[in-house]
């Protein structure tokens, strides 16, 4: 019933607890492969190279977010301000390109700073005071907002130079796929090794279980989280900057809404909203499930109306799916004792 | 391993339903059987496909469903609306993708952001797809050809004519309540209602003061209120903007100036029916959106059949509308702002 292509190498080494949720993984990847299946046999376009290339032009920014994101979650914690940073972000690059800042380099590195900082305030309240993440990044989703309002106003900065923004959805040569989605693999490397593979990622699942017995165990429970926020921000930043190259425009409502398409891969990707469990592969299967599923649906002449009931029944699905298989697993070792 | 099964098998089921009912809606897509061709020398069987700024919104259902849509049945095209929920330009250059990838013929759009879908409309257009913009432009260089609703010329005329039509042949005071002080087209309108006004037959009409209510419908209203306790003698009011327009109409029909002090602007029927059934007011103006939506669906199968190239002088016809001229920047405008008025505004839902 299972194709053995689908089976992860990741799932084979992980511990009890991890285990269950590699079943998510397969879950989510077969969802993946039938959603590419039955797509391409059923509406003319999915599949082919065009539509990879929009694909991907879409999962990039969301990708890069749910990386530190999956992360935040695992902890326990949620981050709900990434679509104000990367807005505030394009506003701030938007600006300083129009008062003369003409070095890409050292805009991108600007952006970044400004990402880490905006993340390191989310950081601080959560950590040092002790607040909610909940709470604390609901305000700064309006807070960062509004900030990028307050640079930008109503205007739009769109006169970069054409190789920019040509650059940043240049395919790869040969491909028609845009050679950032290497960029994006890249990092989902280097966070799939600290999550997986690094004593900092068990200590993340520890804390996202527990974080009383974290803290005793040896875990540096605030430091961690804090440092998880800078990285969302800084990540939320890059996203931004690929953001107004791609669109070729930076406006102050950028990526309007974009934290719940984050949030909604992330949990659909199988991670626990409290804490605890989940992993990158399913994480990254569901950015791009969500994504083709919904350029396919497009395809099909489905109504934005539906569209939405698909992505919010998905959710749902989501949510409940692992439980119900963590339920029938139970019941299915209970009967094998008995 | 049940688990397992059982968990494939709920994927499987998620994926097939949604995958049939994609199949179902596919299919009406699917039909280009063309008939004759009707609209001139049109290409009988072309696709074409409004992409608004947003879906479920009023105005757009109108200028697409009312309007397009009639126009594309007359040419035996096939007609398609999609479009984001949100108004937003990312969503817009998704809904662009899927378009460019079913061969659409005709993409015409009302532009989130005139930068931000560029991109995307251009490879659009390098796909096959011919762009028309209404409602909303985008840079020149990447669409074919632009519908604009009105000239800032056609509508000053038409504001003037309007409350010096709904005062009488005495004249008298009038005053504009306009939206925010800096805001260019209004500006625009009003420097040009002035030149207008500067006119022998509108000798007896005097224009008295301009106050701004922001776009709010809160401040409107006080505006409207605090012009009529300034100015005793005045006799009309023009509101260039829907908010404006409204919240003025409220104040006057509830108050004891209804009927004595003229009201105009640019409204819609929705917002302005009641007031023009309670005599608030005798007329007012905006486009007519279903006809915006007729003119593009039939510039676009012009460009998609060859008949034009959107190059300044070309002229095509566009059924019930008539002939029409590309001015320049590939322009064609719709005409004169259209007038609403008791008789006419029940037909009207936007």
């Amino acid at each position: 019933m299972t194709t053995p292509a689908v089976t992860t190498p990741a799932a084979s080494k992980q511990t009890g607890a991890l285990k269950r949720f590699a079943t998510w993984d397969v879950v989510v990847l077969v969802a993946l492969v039938l959603v590419i299946v039955i797509g391409s046999a059923a509406v003319e376009g999915v599949g082919s190279p065009q539509f990879w290339r929009f694909v991907t032009l879409e999962v990039v920014p969301i990708a890069i977010i749910a990386l530190p994101m999956t992360l935040v979650v695992i902890t326990g914690e949620i981050d709900l301000s990434v679509a104000s940073v990367l807005g505030l972000t394009c506003a701030v690059m938007g600006d300083l390109w129009a008062h003369g800042v003409t070095s890409l380099p050292l805009l991108i590195v600007l952006c970044l700073l400004l990402g880490a900082v905006l993340g390191a305030i989310n950081g601080l309240f959560i950590t040092v005071f002790g607040l909610p993440s909940l709470a604390v990044t609901i305000g700064t989703l309006a807070l960062y907002r509004g900030l990028a309002y307050v640079v930008l106003g109503d205007k739009a900065v769109a006169d970069y130079p054409v190789t920019w923004t040509d650059n940043a959805i240049a395919p790869i040569p040969g491909l028609t796929i845009p050679w950032v989605i290497i960029v994006v693999a890249v990092l989902a490397v280097v966070f799939g090794l600290v999550l997986h593979a690094t004593p900092i990622g068990r200590g993340l699942y520890a804390m996202g279980n527990n974080a009383e017995a974290a803290r005793f165990a040896g875990v540096a429970v605030a430091r961690t989280k804090f440092w998880l926020f800078v990285s969302t921000g800084m990540m939320a930043s890059l996203a931004g900057v690929f953001w107004t190259f791609r669109f070729a425009s930076a406006r102050a409502d950028n990526g309007d809404g974009l934290e719940l398409a984050v949030v909604a891969a992330v949990l659909l990707g199988g991670v626990s909203i409290f804490g605890g469990r989940g992993g990158l592969i399913g994480v990254l299967g569901a950015v791009v499930l969500l994504s083709t599923l919904r350029n396919a649906l497009q395809l099909a002449n489905v109504q934005a109306n539906t569209l939405t009931i698909v992505t919010g029944s998905l959710l749902i699905a989501s949510v409940v799916g692992p439980n119900v298989v963590g339920m029938a697993r139970e019941r299915l070792r209970r009967r094998r004792t008995a | 391993m049940r688990a397992k099964v059982f968990a494939v098998a709920v994927a499987a089921l998620l994926a097939f339903s949604t995958a049939a009912c994609a199949e179902d809606s596919d299919t009406p897509s699917a039909n280009t059987s063309g008939g004759a061709s009707a609209g001139g020398s049109i290409k009988s069987g072309l696709k074409v496909a409004f992409l608004p700024k947003q879906v479920n919104n009023p105005y757009f259902d109108t200028s697409d469903n009312k309007g397009g849509k009639v126009a594309v049945e007359e040419f035996k095209g096939s007609y398609s609306e999609t479009g984001p929920s949100e108004a937003s330009p990312s969503a817009q250059v998704s809904y662009i993708n899927t378009l460019s990838q079913q061969g659409t013929k005709v993409i015409a759009v009302s532009a989130n952001d005139k930068d931000a879908i560029c991109g995307a409309l251009n490879e659009a257009r390098k796909a096959g797809a011919k762009v028309v913009t209404y409602d909303s432009d985008t840079k020149v260089e990447c669409r074919d050809l632009f519908i604009n609703q009105a000239t800032s010329e056609g509508i000053a005329k038409n504001q003037i004519k309007l409350i010096s039509d709904a005062i009488g042949p005495d004249g008298g005071e009038i005053a504009i309540l306009s939206a925010t002080a800096n805001a260019t087209n209004q500006n625009a309108w009003i420097e040009l209602m002035k030149t207008e006004l500067a006119k022998p037959e509108y000798s007896k009409l005097k224009l008295v003061d301009t106050v701004y209510g922001d776009d709010k419908d809160e401040k409107s209203f006080q505006e409207a209120q605090g012009l009529l306790a300034k100015h005793p003698n005045l006799k009309g009011i023009i509101s260039p903007t829907t908010v404006g327009v409204a919240a003025a109409a409220r104040y006057l029909s509830g108050s004891t100036y209804k009927g004595k002090v003229q009201l105009t602007g640019l409204g819609t029927p929705n917002q302005m029916k009641a007031f023009v059934k309670d005599g608030t007011v005798k007329a007012f103006a905006l486009w007519n959106p279903a006809d915006l939506g007729y003119l593009a669906a039939y510039a676009g199968a012009a460009l998609a059949s060859g008949l034009i190239t959107g190059k300044e002088g070309d002229t095509f016809t566009a059924g019930k509308l008539g002939k029409f001229t590309v001015g320049k920047d590939a322009t064609v405008l719709l005409g004169d702002p259209f007038t609403f008025k008791a008789d006419n505004v029940d037909q009207f839902n936007f």
